[in-house]
């Protein structure tokens, strides 16, 4: 049984359905208040007794054996506990993927700013004069920085133990490969005779970082007398990092808790390890909490970013513009430590097909190891990369028939019942619902022919389609019943911003009829919490979300029970009210408190209300028939999720910069648990792929990293976008979710880059085929074309 | 050797005397010091404006602020411009637009509105975006951002 849910309305001030009815309600966030008030305690914000300091050594080698350490002078320092070197670790490696990363370099470096040493000391500046007197003697190695470079013959090798790793990855005999997936369907090789039209290119991303406000932190502190590793830090998963804190530590994850208190954003940065690791191996080291904080430099240069990609593709189409052929070949390039890479290697092979019809592909792509920072997961997981290049292929295809781009995507989309790679159902085709929303939202035919005229500038206005995943993984739930009558929800999901801590508690609150004021959403907490994988691949609303629905509808079965033996009726004559009530069908008069409820259980009869589920989402396996598959495929992944964007750029005819006039973007989204924090969603990530279309990219030098620090690195300000980003939310809902909600994390970041280069191209007649599409990149595009 | 000086400084109404090294920035202080945990380091270098507070009514940088030049001046961090459980208008604003997520670069964003509204009570979305140009947020793209300090100017 579901409470009445009325459509969402964005405008929360004309909200005025009873309490209780918390779904589709625009709120503000739960922590909001004390986030406006400066009072919400991140991690660095966190301070406890006899708290020391660390800092990281960073490698000035890309490449180099390490031949000696001399860590006498930095011991010798008044103030310094703890100077750690990767020889005077256990050596263990891990990886989410593959075992491949040591805490701190052993043996040898891989990359500048691989950090190799580590000091603990009583404040933070002696803790830095310490890293400074550390000696370390290397030898250098060659080096390799380009993905296709780095898997020629004669390259140097990077992991020469690559075949003996353990992980989730098979072993590979190729030192510089990390993974390699392969999917085929139909056959490119004889298709390519039926198509009228064929458009080939080479595309290129950039190492897009992160740049979440709050930069990596952990305090971990260690109990010697219990033995006890407590670790509080800024996370997308407390699971993952105390199953691999207690791996390369050597303890018993018993003996390691992880809190995460409130994290300041995340996008992909914060999944997996962060600076954990050498945080608690100084902690133990000293027997004392040590408080880890990068600075903005240590953080760019030490952490990750989106790995960077070179994609080749090929695609083909009938005269009428049926899609029939593709064939792709990715080089993702991760760096010097696989992290998530193989995992984002894989899902960029599979959405490189597009959210269309093309019953013949061929995809390849690999995973390679570099001497630089590492890549990982960030916000599309390989999906803005193959969907920019897919984009701006349907795009040419469109171009060289003489198509309108919208149009040819509305023939070749996904519609219900059709397969995506793999043979995996498609149950919600919504693509074309997208298009036509922005279709007509961006008033495109007038715009497309008719151009506002602005001197000096190009006007030009794209679109792109894209799909997403939103199901993965485990997750559990429970509902507890207070003795006052309120809830207190446990999931172990982490909210890095993105608000799952208010959606969470909506989807509760609207099981059991009852205000979010009544909802207490507990902390992540590994000794306390569910398990559950971390925040990322969209999953959280869904995923985590299926569990609280399952729990609260469990807590509620239960609260019937006790009414029906209470009110002596039939569990099936009973009704939830709003407030916390519940009564008899048709006789208002006959009602109960959950207080009442609460009280019966804990003290007289049945005992505590605890509603509990648990699921993993277990998605249909790749259909052998269908598809071939090669190298590492994912876990199951599913529940497609689309989205649709037409953006209007203005290109500067002297100095080529692009600027974002507007921007309409439609998501259907299943159902809006919360529309103003899907809105949210929306904007934000469609501002991040703006920045990744135009401005964002990590820059080396031989190796060396030239742009570590925010006035280097530019991410998109106020002054940077447009105020006019429309976000249209499209509601058709997800059977198998949460009130019908799909996740919307990430996909707009997937829809960003190739909407703008394909309107740049209508505003210059080029096409940009590597990004960020810089003032420089759009010039040479324009005089290339003349 | 580094140098220390004692100074008084006025922080949300109260004045404290701190014996302070003179290298020392005005966001060190307010975090280690008085552990006045709100405003934020995010760069460190002035870029990201998570650190802003006000000093006599406009806002600043305490990162790129030395804590010695403070002495005399009226600083109001993102702690004190709420009165007790009251939140300011501005604050209230941010709530009610729905524009914080992540939250970490809200204290300076707030800061840095109030600073403008301090000077300019009812800007336009353009004078709002301008004076927001240079505090970063990651989260919310600026649109609910911009629509939280409009709101907050339009009463």
């Amino acid at each position: 049984m579901r409470c009445t849910v009325l459509r969402p309305r964005n405008d929360p001030s004309a909200d005025t359905r009873p309490v209780g009815d918390a779904v589709g309600r625009t709120t503000p966030r739960r922590e909001a208040r004390a986030k406006a008030m400066g009072a919400a305690a991140y991690t660095d914000d966190i301070v406890v007794p006899r708290m020391l300091h660390g800092a990281v050594l960073g490698s000035d080698y890309a490449h180099a054996r390490i031949v000696s350490y001399d860590t006498t002078a930095a011991e010798a320092l008044p103030g310094v506990k703890v100077v750690l070197t990767g020889d005077k670790l256990s050596g263990k490696l891990y990886g989410k993927c593959i075992e491949d990363e040591p805490i701190l370099a052993t043996g040898k470096v891989r990359y500048v700013g691989e950090p190799v040493a580590a000091v603990a000391a009583v404040d933070r500046a002696t803790a830095k004069r310490a890293l400074q007197l550390i000696e370390i003697q290397y030898e250098e190695l060659p080096a390799v920085f380009d993905a296709e470079a780095a898997l020629a013959a004669g390259a140097p090798p990077i992991h020469e133990e690559r075949k003996t790793y353990g992980g989730r990855v098979p072993p590979i005999d190729n030192p510089n490969l990390a993974s390699y997936t392969q999917f085929q369907e139909g056959n490119v090789e004889s298709a390519w005779a039926e198509c009228d039209v064929i458009v080939e290119d080479t595309y290129e991303t950039p190492a897009q970082q992160h740049m979440y406000l709050e930069p990596c932190s952990t305090l971990a502190i260690f109990d010697q007398a219990a033995d006890q590793l407590t670790i509080w830090t800024a996370t997308q998963g407390v699971f993952i990092v105390q199953y691999a804190i207690a791996k390369w530590l050597g303890m018993p994850m018993s003996k390691v808790r992880v809190i995460a208190p409130y994290v300041g954003g995340a996008f992909g940065g914060k999944g997996g390890l962060t600076n954990q690791p050498i945080a608690a191996a100084l902690a133990v080291a000293a027997a004392a909490p040590v408080k880890l904080t990068y600075s903005r430099e240590d953080d760019m240069m030490m952490m990750k970013s989106r790995h960077p990609s070179r994609i080749y593709m090929r695609t083909g189409a009938r005269q009428d513009g049926t899609l029939v052929a593709r064939e792709v070949r990715i080089y993702l390039n991760t760096g010097a430590y696989a992290d998530e890479g193989p995992f984002v290697n894989a899902i960029a092979a599979g959405f490189s097909r597009g959210p269309y019809r093309l019953p013949n592909i061929k995809t390849e792509s690999w995973c390679v190891y570099t001497n630089r920072l590492k890549a990982g997961g960030m916000r599309g997981f390989g999906v803005p990369q193959a969907n920019y290049a897919s984009e701006l292929q349907i795009d040419a295809i469109a171009n060289k028939l003489g198509r309108d781009p919208v149009a040819l995507r509305t023939q070749n989309a996904l519609v219900t019942g059709d397969k995506f790679l793999g043979g995996q159902n498609v149950d919600h085709g919504t693509l074309n619902g997208c298009l036509e929303a922005v279709r007509r939202a961006s008033n495109w035919e007038t715009r497309r022919h008719k151009q506002a005229v602005t001197p000096g500038k190009l006007r030009g206005i794209g679109v792109a389609s894209a799909a997403h995943v939103c199901a993965m993984n485990g997750a559990g739930a429970t509902a507890k019943l207070n003795e006052d009558g309120t809830f207190t929800i446990n999931t172990g999901a982490v909210d890095v911003g993105q608000g799952s801590d208010t959606v969470l508690s909506q989807l509760a609150a609207g099981v059991l009829g009852i205000s979010l004021d009544q909802i207490k959403y507990a902390a992540p907490d590994t000794d306390f919490s569910p398990y559950n994988h971390q925040t990322g691949g969209s999953r959280t609303t869904y995923t985590v979300g299926v569990a609280v629905e399952r729990a609260s509808e469990n807590a509620r079965d239960q609260i019937f029970e006790h009414a029906g033996e209470m009110l002596e009726c039939s569990v099936d004559d009973l009704e939830l009210r709003p407030g916390g009530l519940v009564g008899v069908k048709g006789d208002p008069a006959r009602q109960l408190t959950f207080t009442s409820i609460a009280k019966r259980a804990l003290f007289n009869t049945g005992g505590p209300v605890m509603g509990i589920a648990n699921w993993v989402y277990e998605a249909e396996r790749f259909d052998p028939k269908r598809t071939l598959t090669a190298g590492f495929t994912p876990n199951a992944v599913g529940v497609f999720c689309f989205a649709a964007l037409v953006v209007e750029v203005e290109v500067d005819e002297a100095s080529g910069k692009v600027e974002v006039v507007e921007a309409w973007a439609a998501h259907d989204v299943g159902r809006a648990i919360n529309p103003g924090a899907v809105e949210g969603q929306i904007q934000g990530g469609l501002v991040q792929g703006f920045g990744l279309a135009l401005v964002e990219e990590l820059l080396w030098d031989d190796g060396r990293l030239v742009n570590p620090s925010m006035m280097d690195y530019k991410v998109p300000g106020a002054l940077d976008v447009p105020y006019g980003i429309h976000a249209i939310i499209l509601e058709s809902p997800e059977k198998t979710g949460p009130f019908g909600a799909r996740g919307v994390g990430e996909i707009p970041v997937n829809l960003a880059a190739p909407a703008i280069c394909n309107a740049i191209e209508h505003a210059i007649g080029a096409k940009l085929t590597t990004i960020p599409a810089t003032g420089e990149r759009v010039l040479r595009a324009m005089m290339s074309v003349g | 050797m580094t140098e220390s000086v004692t100074i008084d400084l006025r922080i949300n109404g109260e004045v404290v005397s701190l014996e302070v090294e003179t290298k020392r920035t005005l966001l060190e202080v307010l975090r280690q010091d008085l552990l006045l945990t709100g405003a934020k380091r995010g760069c460190n270098q002035g870029v990201c404006g998570a650190c802003s507070v006000l000093v006599d009514g406009q806002s600043i940088r305490s990162c790129l602020s030395l804590a010695v030049a403070m002495q005399g001046r009226d600083i109001v961090t993102i702690e004190g411009l709420s009165d007790g459980p009251r939140l300011d208008p501005v604050q209230q604003a941010f709530l009610d637009a729905g524009a914080i997520q992540c939250g970490f670069c809200m204290p300076g964003m707030i800061i840095s509105a109030k600073g403008l509204l301090n000077s300019n009570p009812h800007p336009s979305r353009e004078e709002i975006r301008h004076a927001l140009g240079n505090n970063l947020c990651r989260c919310s793209g600026y649109v609910k951002v911009i629509d939280a300090v409009y709101r907050a100017a339009t009463p």
